[in-house]
């Protein structure tokens, strides 16, 4: 029964009970009469339930998740890199490897 | 600051390496927890996304879903289904529905049966259909039979509002809205009981987001304070999901039990107060709302107030409506799915007599429910 894509809202009809949302590309109508007076401008995001609007989308706290899931995506890569290298450290075989590469490159 | 974009919000959220790097975070903090916990998802929309982009399989052993009640189709006994479908054997009656409710099977058959028979039975997108529906056929009763949780309440409100202030005469109201915390306290009481043959009790919750968009995350307040149990209010992206658990699993691991918004760019612990107003000048608490599967219970149902009696169709009609209760089809386990005491393949009836295209219970029925989830997204479960 849920959708949960959000919708900006691109025009409000005078009487303000409707507006015009646009989401992803598709225009539709949608239904204000749940929302205090003025609480919806025209450039918000909302997001719409069964053809209301149900509420507006904060949209530093939706960049902020973002940019959260950014932080922890890099902090990840960094430990990976870590972990890598580390383990890499640790690998007994390493001298071996490292010498018959040498070999067959024909430097040793 | 950049603005916001539509394709940051849908493609970041469900960006897979983000899954990844959250599935290690809550694998890296699950190591450290004392016991197993068990987290029910109580809504459909996060079964639906948990299923569907396989979350279950990026858990560590010791984190485990619990799917919960989750879907105002799942929940609907077969006997309100009946008094829809008498509903709409009335004659002059159009009545009108939302969702997958036309599919599900009451004890004469679904509404698309009665349909079938001549019944004028109608699915809308949103309820406000109703008012064009009454004006163009002015000659008949519009019968709005309204589901839904604390989500699809207000929308409800605003249509009575809308027929009060407009003067239409012929939409009438059958209220079938159903609270979701008064069930949450049910599922942990009931599950508390049976806890020993089970042992598997819910440790915690994962907050519908769009029950909270509307009443607020203060509704899951006595939750942690009361019951011992954390909530996270989640929103439905997979992302969203993955954060959610990581936050419980948290808790657990720094032995805190709070309530918390992972949603927030939606959720409010206020929530929408121009539409619990709404609620609140339409609707009171029925005492006791019979869940399919579950059972009575106490004050989870809402019903139209007495001075809008001339709009309740359950009033109207009180004459022809059934008032037996009515069980499931014996081989139907959906009441312990609803439980998350079973899961959808436990059923031996789950892909073989039952299906989506014949659904034996609501829970095959609706897309959110957990047989379907599983019907549609269980080749990706391994365990
Ligand atoms: S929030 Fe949506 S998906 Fe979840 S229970 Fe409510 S109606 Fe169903
Ligand atoms: S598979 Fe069908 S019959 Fe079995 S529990 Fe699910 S809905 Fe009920």
């Amino acid at each position: 029964m849920c959708l949960s894509i959000p919708s900006k809202v691109v025009k409000i009809n005078e009487d303000k009970t409707m507006c015009t949302v646009d989401t992803m590309g598709v225009q539709r109508d949608a239904n204000l009469m749940m929302m205090a007076d003025d609480e919806v401008k025209v450039g918000d995001y909302v997001l719409l339930h069964i053809g209301f609007v149900m509420n507006k989308i904060d949209e530093e706290e939706a960049l902020a998740s973002i940019a959260t899931y950014k932080e922890i995506l890099e902090l990840m890569d960094e430990e990976e890199r870590k972990r890598a290298i580390l383990e890499d450290d640790e690998c007994p075989a390493r001298g071996e490897q490292y010498a018959e590469e040498l070999e067959t490159d024909g430097r040793a | 600051m950049a603005g916001l974009e539509l394709n940051n919000l849908y493609d970041d959220f469900r960006d897979g390496k983000t899954l990844q790097a959250y599935a290690r975070i809550i694998a890296e903090d699950a190591a450290k927890l004392e016991r197993p916990i068990n987290i029910m998802e109580v809504c459909g929309g996060h079964t639906h996304s948990i299923m569907k982009f396989g979350i279950p399989q990026m858990m560590p052993e010791n984190v485990n879903f619990i799917h919960g009640p989750g879907c105002p189709v799942c929940i609907m006994p077969k006997e309100r289904i009946d008094h829809a479908y008498v509903l709409a054997m009335q004659p002059d009656v159009i009545l009108v529905t939302l969702g997958d409710m036309i599919k599900v099977p009451g004890s004469n058959g679904s509404l698309q049966d009665a349909r079938a028979k001549g019944a004028d039975v109608r699915f809308v997108y949103s309820p406000m259909e109703c008012i064009k529906i009454a004006q163009e056929n002015p000659e008949k009763k519009v019968i709005f039979f309204a589901i839904g949780f604390e989500t699809t309440t207000p929308m409800t409100a605003v249509l009575l509002d809308q027929v009060i202030k407009q003067n239409i005469t012929n939409i009438l109201f059958h209220i079938n809205h159903v609270t979701v915390p008064e069930v949450m306290v049910e599922l942990i009481d009931s599950r508390d009981i049976h806890v020993d043959s089970y042992n598997n009790k819910i440790d915690a919750f994962l907050g519908p987001s769009h029950v909270s968009v509307i009443a607020g995350s203060k509704i899951y307040e006595k939750f942690p304070k009361d019951y011992g149990r954390p909530v996270v209010v989640s929103g439905f992206e997979p992302v969203d999901v993955m954060e959610g658990i990581s936050m419980i699993v948290k808790q657990f691991v720094e032995k805190r039990c709070e309530l918390e918004i992972q949603y927030k760019r939606v959720v409010t612990y206020e929530g929408n107060l121009n539409a619990q107003k709404l609620i609140e000048t339409y609707f009171d608490k029925v005492d006791l709302f019979r869940w399919r599967g579950l059972g009575n219970v106490p004050e989870s149902g809402l019903k139209l107030k007495d001075g809008y009696a001339k709009y309740d169709a359950e009033v109207i009609y009180r004459d022809v409506l059934p008032i037996a209760e009515i069980e499931d089809h014996k081989l139907c386990i959906c009441g312990d799915i609803l439980r998350g005491m079973a899961k959808p393949p436990e059923c031996t009836i789950f892909g073989t007599a039952c299906k989506p295209t014949t659904p034996i219970g609501s829970c095959m029925v609706s897309s959110e429910g957990a047989c379907a989830a599983y019907y549609k997204y269980g080749n990706l479960i391994t365990s």
